[in-house]
C-alpha cells in the first residue's frame, strides 16, 4: 500500500516509481556533478527521498519518503511541500 | 561419514587478496586467480556461500545477447560452462535443451530479429521462429489470437538451457578450496581500510585483517559496501521474485521466456516448473514474496499455457538485483583508490556471466588491468559517454 496525497492509502499496483529525487545541478555546473545526477544513485538501505508517479489513479506526481528495508513506512507529499 | 566439501578456517591477520561476496562471481573469481598462482587469497561471505542471487536465480544459461561486446563475454562464458563439471569434478546437471525467446509485439520482434542477426554474425546459434514453428516444439503453447497478446514469433537459441545453480556456487568452492584459497562464511565487511589512496585492509566483525588488493562482488549490496570507500555507483537494487510449482511429469522440455509477458519458465529434472518474473518496478532490499506478483504470473503464464490452470505453488522466493542505467555490467578498476576492484551490476543476468566473469575479473585483478574482453563493462563508460545498449536482451526488462 501506498499513500497518494490526493487519493490517500492505495494499491501500489497502481502507481509507477520514478527514480529517486535529486536536486538539478545549475546548469553551468561541472560535468561531474552533471554526470552524477544523471547516472549515479545513493541507493541507499532505509529511508529515500523519491517520485512517484499515480498512473492508474489521479495522474499526479508526488514526492516519497520511503524505507527501502521495510517497505512499510513511508510519507507522501506533493513537490511544492518539499 | 560423508565428506565435507570445504572447511572453516581461523581469519589469519593478512591476505594479499580479498573478496568481499561468497557467490558464484566471487567464487569463480578466487578459484581463477588461485588457478593462475596467486596464492594467499581469502573470500568473506557475511551470510553462507550461495545466499545471494547466485541461489536464487532460475538457472538458466544462454548467450544470445544483443551488443557484441554482451555476446562475445556470455558466449566466453558458455563455452566455459559446457566443460566446467570435468573442471570442477562436480555434477552441475548441465542441459541445453534450447531457449525461446517469445515475441509479442512488432517492437520486440524487432528487438529479437536484431539479436538473432547479431548472433549468427557471431557464430552464436540463434533463429527466429514463426507461432506455427514454435507450436511443433511446444505443444502446449496457445498461439491462437485467445490471449490479450498473442505470440507472433520466437528468437530461439539451442544452446542455451538450465543447470544446477547451487552446484555451481558449491563446486568452485571446493576446488578453490582445494588451490588454498580460504572461504569465510558469516563474516561481514565493516569497514575498509584506506591509506593515501590505496586499500591496505578491512575491518570485519571477527577481526581486523591486511590486504593488499579488495574485490567487491557483491552485487545488490554494491552500493552499500562502496560507501565504506566513498565511491557512489550508477546502480539501483530491485528485487526479482521467482517460484517452484510441485513435481509433474516431465512436459515442457525447453526454457520459454517471455519479455512482454514478464515470465520464465523450465521444468527441472525433478519435474518443478522454476517460474520467474521481472524485476518489482521499485527499489527494494527485502527478499520477501508478493500476492502480486503471484497474481500477475499466474495471469500471464495462463495465457501462453492454459493446462497449468490446476498447478499448485511449492515455494517462492525474491533475489536482488543491481541493475545499471544500460543494463551492462560493471567490471572495473577504481583509479582513485589503488588497489579496489568491482564486480557488480549484473542486473538479472550474474549467474549465467559466472565464469567469464571470474576469469577476466582475476586476470583484472592479478595484472592490474581490465583484459579486453570487459574493456566495454568499464566504471567510466557513464562519465565517457559509452554505454552499453543491453537492455533489449534483459529477458524479462521493463
Amino acid at each position: 500500500m501506498l499513500t497518494c496525497p490526493n487519493c490517500g492509502k492505495r494499491n501500489v499496483g497502481e502507481f509507477s516509481y520514478k527514480g529517486s529525487y535529486n536536486k538539478r545541478p545549475d546548469a553551468a555546473a561541472s560535468f561531474d556533478k552533471w554526470v552524477d545526477y544523471v547516472y549515479m544513485d545513493e541507493n541507499p538501505t532505509g529511508m529515500n527521498r523519491e517520485w512517484w508517479y499515480h498512473g492508474n489513479g489521479c495522474k499526479r506526481w508526488f514526492i516519497v519518503d520511503r524505507d527501502s528495508m521495510d517497505n512499510l513506512s513511508h510519507k507522501s507529499q506533493w513537490f511544492s511541500e518539499v | 561419514m560423508t565428506k565435507r566439501l570445504w572447511n572453516t578456517h581461523e581469519l589469519k591477520k593478512s591476505y594479499d587478496v580479498v573478496i568481499i561476496g561468497g557467490g558464484v562471481n566471487g567464487l569463480a573469481t578466487a578459484y581463477y586467480m588461485a588457478k593462475m598462482g596467486q596464492k594467499n587469497i581469502c573470500v568473506l561471505e557475511s551470510k553462507f556461500v550461495g545466499y545471494g542471487g547466485s541461489g536464487r536465480n532460475t538457472a538458466i544459461l544462454r548467450s544470445n545477447y544483443r551488443t557484441p561486446e554482451g555476446i562475445k563475454f556470455y558466449e566466453q562464458s558458455m563455452s566455459m560452462y559446457r566443460g566446467l563439471a570435468q573442471e570442477l569434478d562436480f555434477n552441475l546437471m548441465f542441459s541445453e535443451q534450447g531457449h525461446f525467446t517469445l515475441g509479442h509485439s512488432e517492437s520486440s520482434m524487432s528487438g529479437l530479429v536484431t539479436r538473432a542477426e547479431n548472433n549468427k554474425a557471431l557464430n552464436v546459434d540463434s533463429y527466429m521462429l514463426d507461432p506455427k514453428q514454435v507450436k511443433e516444439m511446444l505443444p502446449e503453447i496457445d498461439i491462437t489470437d485467445h490471449p490479450r497478446y498473442p505470440v507472433m514469433g520466437a528468437l530461439y537459441h539451442p544452446p542455451g538451457g538450465i543447470i544446477r545453480h547451487d552446484a555451481v556456487v558449491w563446486a568452485y568452492c571446493k576446488e578453490a578450496e582445494k588451490l588454498g584459497v580460504e572461504v569465510h562464511n558469516l563474516t561481514t565487511v565493516e569497514e575498509v581500510i584506506i591509506e593515501k589512496g590505496k586499500v591496505t585492509g578491512v575491518k570485519t566483525n571477527r577481526g581486523q585483517i591486511n590486504c593488499g588488493k579488495l574485490l567487491s562482488a557483491v552485487a545488490g549490496w554494491s552500493s552499500e559496501v562502496c560507501k565504506k570507500v566513498n565511491l557512489k555507483l550508477p546502480i539501483t537494487t530491485h528485487p526479482l521474485q521467482a517460484m517452484v510449482t510441485e513435481s509433474y511429469k516431465p512436459w515442457l522440455h525447453h526454457v520459454v521466456v517471455s519479455s512482454t509477458l514478464h515470465i520464465y519458465l523450465s521444468q527441472t529434472d525433478r519435474g518443478e516448473l522454476v517460474c520467474g518474473n521481472g524485476i518489482d518496478n521499485y527499489t527494494h532490499f527485502g527478499m520477501k514474496s508478493t500476492l502480486g506478483f503471484l497474481e500477475g504470473y499466474a495471469a500471464h503464464v495462463l495465457e501462453l499455457f492454459p493446462i497449468l490452470h490446476n498447478v499448485k505453488v511449492q515455494r517462492s522466493w525474491a533475489g536482488l538485483c543491481d541493475m545499471t542505467p544500460d543494463y551492462g555490467p560493471i567490471i572495473s578498476k577504481i583509479n582513485e583508490i589503488e588497489g579496489f576492484y568491482l564486480n557488480c551490476g549484473w542486473g538479472t543476468y550474474g549467474f549465467k556471466a559466472g565464469p567469464a566473469s571470474g576469469l577476466n575479473t582475476a586476470k583484472m585483478i592479478l595484472d592490474d588491468k581490465e583484459p579486453d574482453m570487459i574493456k566495454a563493462f568499464s566504471f567510466y563508460r557513464f562519465q565517457n559517454n559509452e554505454l552499453g545498449g543491453e537492455k533489449a536482451a534483459a529477458s524479462v526488462g521493463n
